[in-house]
């Protein structure tokens, strides 16, 4: 739904539309890792639960095991749909992060204002060859992550971002 | 990196670390002997205790010492785990006095130099000799402005102080009173009308809690004095603790002025800073610019903090009418807006707040919508600055105008910065100084 245009409206009157570039999407890769998370997590709580429903009768584990499958077939549309939600832009001085489906949020960071960037990866992240880069500012609220790219990508985004911040460097 | 240079705390401070452990044997002893029991056991292992201590204490203090350099401050702490530090001057962003109830009996001070990023003091020099705290408190200063280092003490002039009579009265004018004793009263009526006696007893801790809670304010913030130097901006205050803040030209990064319910009547309000490096402290006792004051001394005083600020008309457009579906209580009092140096934004009913923030303070901006500001086509503009009790934000405008306002905060910060003063503020060339990332 961020992607400009789908409404009808252009992106300048789209307040979380992109700045003046298309917004660089984040790896489907993370929308995999994330849905087979997802699937575990369904899998032994649903048999957990029908475990306990079995001690009731028939139909409640009928009951468990078709509302955990509801749940997961959502859950599973909303994961595509919140991944696909990320994007970002480098722009000359600041780069533009923005996110979310329910709750909407659009971060502009200025390069001159980075204290340190960070590359994280779990060993789920690795497996799928994916990584989380994270901006920190002197201010705490500031929350920018770009989670699902490449690790090589990530890399290379940490380095641009931390050469420009360099370059651009403001007193506090 | 010459011996001479070196310089140790006082040497009373074992004596301040340690006076409450002391006080407390004292105290375990003094008990025993008066109940009669005998000191056998107990003898013995505060007399292998006791040496243990001072013996660590007196250690610790030669261990302990502080080096002042034209760029740096350098200080070695440890006895068995060594730990040196360097801290750039021209990153101070205050410097503290604090003296403790004990240690002004004995006159010692600690030197607490505040860098953004810590969290707490960075670098507490506990503790030092009075003269000697106020010398180096001017030497760090001289150094971190870019001027000599034997610069005599910048002189002052004081600006405002606040009565105790105003402390007294904004504290019992705060609300948490005023609900606390509401709450006592409603008690003791309803206990009386059903004949129970005991919801006296029930009714009248509810209004003893509010008594330190209500005193603490005026303890800390006793003989508020705000004083002006080419150093900054220096608060002094306390009655047990004393505190003496210096806060230099530049450093303050967001203002929040607020005006309490109770005090409007009065024409009062109270202006809180946001200052990096205050930050995990008690926020009450150090973010405090103004604990009380009327409305019109503390927008002239806000004036030597952020120059031009024009609050009489502040540059503000109020929320759309539907904002109404959001916060409908106080959706007429939200507003925000932009001038060439400041990002401004008001809210609150009962309680008015209006939070400033210059453009070359903002650290990042950002824009945030839920799933009812959607429906409603509303967004709230986040303004953030270091951490601090202020955090600027423009709740529920037109999700359009927000957008054009954060495009415009952006590029306002960005040219702000570009024309930023320089870190050490008496040193005026400031592209001699090599850009750094701490």
């Amino acid at each position: 739904m961020t992607t400009p245009g789908t409404d009808g409206l252009g992106a300048s009157q789209e307040p979380f539309g992109p700045p003046d570039t298309e917004w660089v999407r984040v790896s489907p890769r993370l929308v995999t890792l994330r849905r087979l998370v997802l699937v575990v997590v369904v899998v032994v709580a649903g048999a957990l639960l029908a475990g306990l429903a079995a001690t009731v009768g028939v139909w409640c584990v009928v009951l468990v095991v078709g509302l955990s499958l509801a749940a997961a077939v959502w859950a599973w549309l909303v994961v595509g749909r919140s991944v696909r939600s990320w994007g970002y832009a480098e722009r000359a001085e600041d780069l533009v992060v923005v996110r979310g489906i329910l709750y909407r949020q659009l971060v502009v960071v200025p390069y001159g204002r980075m204290q340190f960037v960070d590359v994280k990866a779990g060993p789920l992240d690795r497996r799928f060859g994916l990584a989380t880069v994270q901006l920190h500012t002197a201010a705490a609220a500031t929350d920018a992550n770009i989670p699902g790219l490449g690790p090589i990508e990530a890399a290379r985004l940490r380095d641009r971002l931390s050469a420009r911040g360099e370059a651009q460097s403001a007193g506090l | 990196m010459p011996e001479g240079n070196r310089r140790r705390l006082h040497p009373f401070t074992p004596l301040l670390r340690g006076w409450k452990i002391f006080a407390a044997v004292v105290v375990v002893l003094g008990r025993q002997v008066y109940s009669g029991v005998t000191l056998g056991w107990d003898l013995l292992a505060i007399g292998i205790a006791v040496p243990i201590a001072v013996a660590y204490g007196f250690l610790s203090w030669r261990f302990t010492y502080y080096e002042v350099s034209a760029e740096e401050l350098h200080l070695e702490t440890g006895v068995l785990f060594r730990r040196s530090r360097h801290l750039r001057l021209d990153r101070l962003q205050a410097v503290d006095v604090v003296r403790p109830l004990v240690g002004r009996a004995l006159g010692l001070a600690e030197l607490r130099l505040e860098v953004a990023g810590g969290s707490s003091a960075e670098a507490p020099l506990a503790y030092l000799g009075e003269a000697q705290a106020s010398a180096l408190r001017a030497e760090l200063l001289a150094r971190a402005a870019g001027i000599a280092h034997d610069a005599p003490e910048a002189p002052e002039t004081v600006l405002f102080t606040v009565p105790l009579r105003h402390l007294i009265q904004a504290a019992i004018r705060s609300s948490g009173l005023i609900v606390n004793s509401a709450v006592f009263v409603v008690l003791l009526v309803v206990g009386f009308g059903f004949g129970q006696w005991a919801a006296f007893g029930v009714a009248l801790p509810t209004l003893l809690v509010t008594i330190p809670v209500m005193a603490r304010p005026v303890i800390s913030h006793f003989e508020f004095t705000v004083a002006d130097s080419p150093d900054g901006l220096r608060l002094r205050h306390g009655l047990l603790e004393t505190r003496s803040q210096t806060v230099p030209p530049g450093r303050v990064q967001a203002v929040r002025i607020i005006e309490p319910w109770l005090w409007r009547p009065k024409g009062w309000c109270k202006v809180e800073v946001n200052v990096a490096g205050y930050a995990g402290e008690g926020q009450d006792k150090v973010s405090v610019l103004l604990p009380v004051a009327p409305k019109a001394q503390a927008l002239a005083l806000l004036g030597r903090v952020l120059p031009d600020v024009d609050l009489g008309a502040p540059p503000v457009n109020p929320a759309p009418t539907r904002a109404r579906w959001v916060d409908p209580v106080a959706w007429r009092f939200l507003a925000a807006g932009v001038d060439d140096r400041y990002f401004v934004a008001q809210r609150g009913r009962f309680q008015r707040e209006t939070d400033i923030v210059p453009h070359e303070k903002v650290q990042s901006v950002r824009l945030s919508q839920g799933w009812l500001q959607r429906r409603l086509a509303l967004a709230t503009l986040h303004v953030d600055t270091t951490p601090g009790p202020v955090q600027a934000s423009a709740a529920h405008r037109d999700a359009a105008a927000a957008r054009a306002l954060l495009d415009q905060e952006t590029g306002l910060a960005r040219a702000a910065r570009a024309r930023a003063a320089p870190e050490q503020w008496m040193r005026h060339s400031s592209r001699d100084r090599e850009g750094s990332i701490d």
